[in-house]
């Protein structure tokens, strides 16, 4: 397949039975949340590791079902805050309430002066601007990381070729099993997939 | 798209009133929501307002060359009305931006699930907001080509901007204001991009799509930490949001001017700007459901909602107008004194008279329940809202035409250039919007789907409290 599958129209896509060895997974269709919630639960049970289920919105409580850990985001976030704190904290008191060198890029100095009579260090008058920093940090640091740890943005994966697949964003609902997971066997897998009554079974190609 | 006559604004404790109208499959949410981007041809309604519209905003790209070439002496601002209309329109500007983060993060925290239909546009309205709010002090600020000084940049002439002064936080309120709401905005498109990829008719848009849908495939794995990201987005933009008008309500309270120096500015501008932003996104979704049939999804419910939130903010506002004539009066401070009865009796009076007819008498109207879910009572009173809560900034700046030096008191008139800048703001803010809603996902489609009775993975009971006509969720309410 040429160039980035992400972007391939839906109508040039097609769906491909690959050989063995470049077999990267296989794909099950469902046609409700209640039917892939089912077949997440028995996937789980099975014991597979290497799985996924692509919905086209957060079905509720399927990342529980498939036993997914919650994610370490909120604590990361947590830090970013914090760190935009100190940086709000220094960058005034530096700027505005000290007067010796700091190399930042080119070599600075603060300007220490007195407004309206305030100390030079007038903490209540940083809070806004902490604040601010606060909230900028914590909030690039939540869409920056939760892209990163969901391994996006991605131009290429195996489920974007198939042309069933284009309704994952619509109205399908699926279920994937990796060719990497410990516990595949093509034939028992298939057969345990099928088991599940799916619209369809795709075998995916890498 | 026929609409069955369906009422869903009878309060029934016992049911929930159904969100979605005249669906009960994914399929068809994905094509009628679609449809907006996906028919060959928007409405002539849709040409004739971005003609006009773009026509406006090239005025001001035109004015905006003409205020750079020739000075600020070419906008009515006089000793002592040193601000007039940048400032009036920037405060206009940035709180019309509040009703949509008020949508998207606090109607989300509270678990407002009519939200999911109304969030995309009203967040695209602040983003735009924003834009045509931050352009005002950018320009105002004389010498245009030393705008950088208000960031603290290292540089050789050890020149810092000054942090003690309210006119800086707003630098960064409004700064991290925008940056966080774009990307609340675009975080919250991802998977509706995805879906316009997938379904994309020729390679250009497959590209541009699929470029900004970032390969989303909405993997449950993904789903996770983007529920638990959207969910810290909306936790830090509500404190967010009300910081805002906040720090902006500072510029003048801060400032130790009578009518300006008053402790109640902060909650008076954060109630006024989202009933203001509301007032917005109900005269731009009253038309929008109407050109694009899109009123399965923006229900009479939505509106009622939105005319409720209204009234009250309404409401609140017309408390503050009071509230600061008895603390003039009941200060004794004879300047303060004067300066409300001023703005009330003075030369300016018709100003104030516009603002109290819109802001406080107009929206009374939607105690009636008739009134409040008619089209056409609600875009009129709506309409007012927008003048009456520009009028409100325009009253408190011109606080500043009587000043303590009666010799420098004068009768502040806006010049052409003033009145062609307003309109050229909203040229361009409904140039971005019109040009929004035929390019990008108007309605959150994933997330109105998780909405609907069908999205319940457990519909056949599974403890009490569920039912066959509830979504998902836990403890979601609807209001």
């Amino acid at each position: 397949m040429s160039a980035a599958p992400t972007t391939a129209p839906a109508r040039t896509r097609r769906t491909v039975t690959p050989d063995s060895t470049r077999l990267w997974g296989l794909m099950a269709e469902f046609d409700s949340p209640e039917a892939i919630f089912t077949a997440a639960e028995r996937t789980r049970d099975a014991g597979y590791r290497w799985w996924d289920c692509c919905t086209p919105f957060p079905v509720h409580g399927l990342d529980k079902a498939m036993g997914i850990k919650p994610t370490i985001l909120p604590i990361l976030v947590f830090f970013a805050g914090a760190t935009g704190v100190v940086i709000g904290i220094l960058l005034q008191w530096f700027t505005n309430g000290t007067s010796f060198d700091v190399w930042a890029l080119v070599w600075v100095r603060g300007y220490d002066y007195i407004i309206s009579g305030k100390p030079m260090s007038s903490v209540p008058a940083w809070a806004p601007v902490i604040f601010e920093l606060m909230v900028l940090f914590a909030a690039l640091t939540t869409v920056g990381l939760m892209l990163l740890l969901n391994g996006l943005p991605r131009l290429y994966h195996p489920t974007l070729k198939s042309a069933r697949f284009a309704r994952a964003t619509n109205d399908r609902f699926f279920l994937v099993v990796e060719a990497r997971d410990p516990r595949f066997s093509l034939a028992k897998t298939e057969a345990f997939l099928n088991d599940l009554n799916p619209l369809s079974l795709e075998r995916l190609e890498a | 798209m026929t609409t069955l006559p369906i009422d869903n604004t009878i309060e029934d404790p016992l049911h929930r009133p159904p969100l979605v109208l005249n669906h009960d499959n994914f399929t068809s949410v994905t094509e009628e929501i679609c449809h907006v981007n996906e028919s060959p041809k928007p409405p002539m309604a849709w040409y004739v307002t971005l003609g006009i519209a773009g026509a406006l905003a090239g005025m001001l790209g035109v004015l905006i060359m003409y205020l750079i070439v020739t000075g600020v002496g070419v906008w009515g601002n006089q000793n002592p009305v040193m601000w007039g209309f940048p400032i009036v329109n920037f405060v206009f500007w940035v709180g019309i931006g509040h009703a949509g983060t008020l949508i998207s993060a606090i109607l989300f925290l509270f678990r407002q699930r009519w939200r999911t239909a109304i969030n995309r546009f009203a967040e695209a309205m602040t983003i735009f907001a924003v834009i045509c709010a931050g352009m005002f002090p950018g320009i105002h600020i004389g010498r245009v080509w030393v705008a950088y000084w208000l960031f603290p940049i290292p540089n050789q002439m050890d020149m810092w901007p000054q942090f003690r002064s309210p006119l800086l936080w707003d630098v960064f309120a409004v700064g991290t204001y925008f940056t966080v709401s774009l990307l609340f905005w675009y975080v919250g498109m991802i998977p509706d991009l995805a879906t316009l990829r997938d379904r994309a008719s020729n390679r250009i848009k497959a590209i541009a799509y699929g470029f900004f849908s970032l390969g989303w495939r909405g993997s449950t794995r993904h789903w996770h930490r983007y529920e638990r990201a959207y969910l810290l987005l909306a936790a830090l933009a509500t404190p967010l949001v009300l910081s805002v008008h906040s720090v902006v309500s500072f510029d003048f309270a801060v400032a130790q001017l009578p009518g300006w120096h008053t402790t109640i500015f902060p909650p008076y501008f954060v109630a006024g700007a989202i009933f203001g932003g509301f007032a917005m996104v109900m005269t731009l979704a009253i038309p929008a459901r109407e050109l694009w049939g899109l009123k399965n999804f923006i229900t009479m419910r939505h509106l009622e909602n939105m005319n409720k939130i209204i009234l009250l903010t309404g409401s609140i506002v017309g408390y503050a107008y009071a509230m600061e004539f008895f603390i003039a009066w009941y200060s004794a401070a004879p300047y303060e004194g004067f300066a409300f009865i001023n703005r009330a009796s003075g030369q300016h009076w018709w100003a104030y008279a516009i603002m109290i007819t819109c802001n406080v008498v107009a929206p009374q109207l939607f105690w009636s329940k008739r009134l409040r879910t008619n089209l056409w009572v609600m875009f009129v009173v709506v309409m007012m809202v927008n003048i009456g809560m520009w009028f409100e900034r325009f009253v408190i700046v011109l606080s500043l035409e009587q000043d303590f030096l009666p010799s420098s008191w004068a009768y502040f008139k806006p010049t052409w250039v003033d009145l062609g800048m307003l309109a050229g703001s909203f040229g361009l803010f409904l140039t971005l919007f019109l040009l929004f809603i035929r390019y990008l996902p108007v309605i959150a489609i994933a997330e109105v789907k998780a909405i609907m009775p069908e999205a319940n993975p457990h519909p056949h009971g599974h403890g009490a409290g569920h039912g066959p006509d509830h979504g998902v969720g836990d403890t979601e309410v609807d209001a």
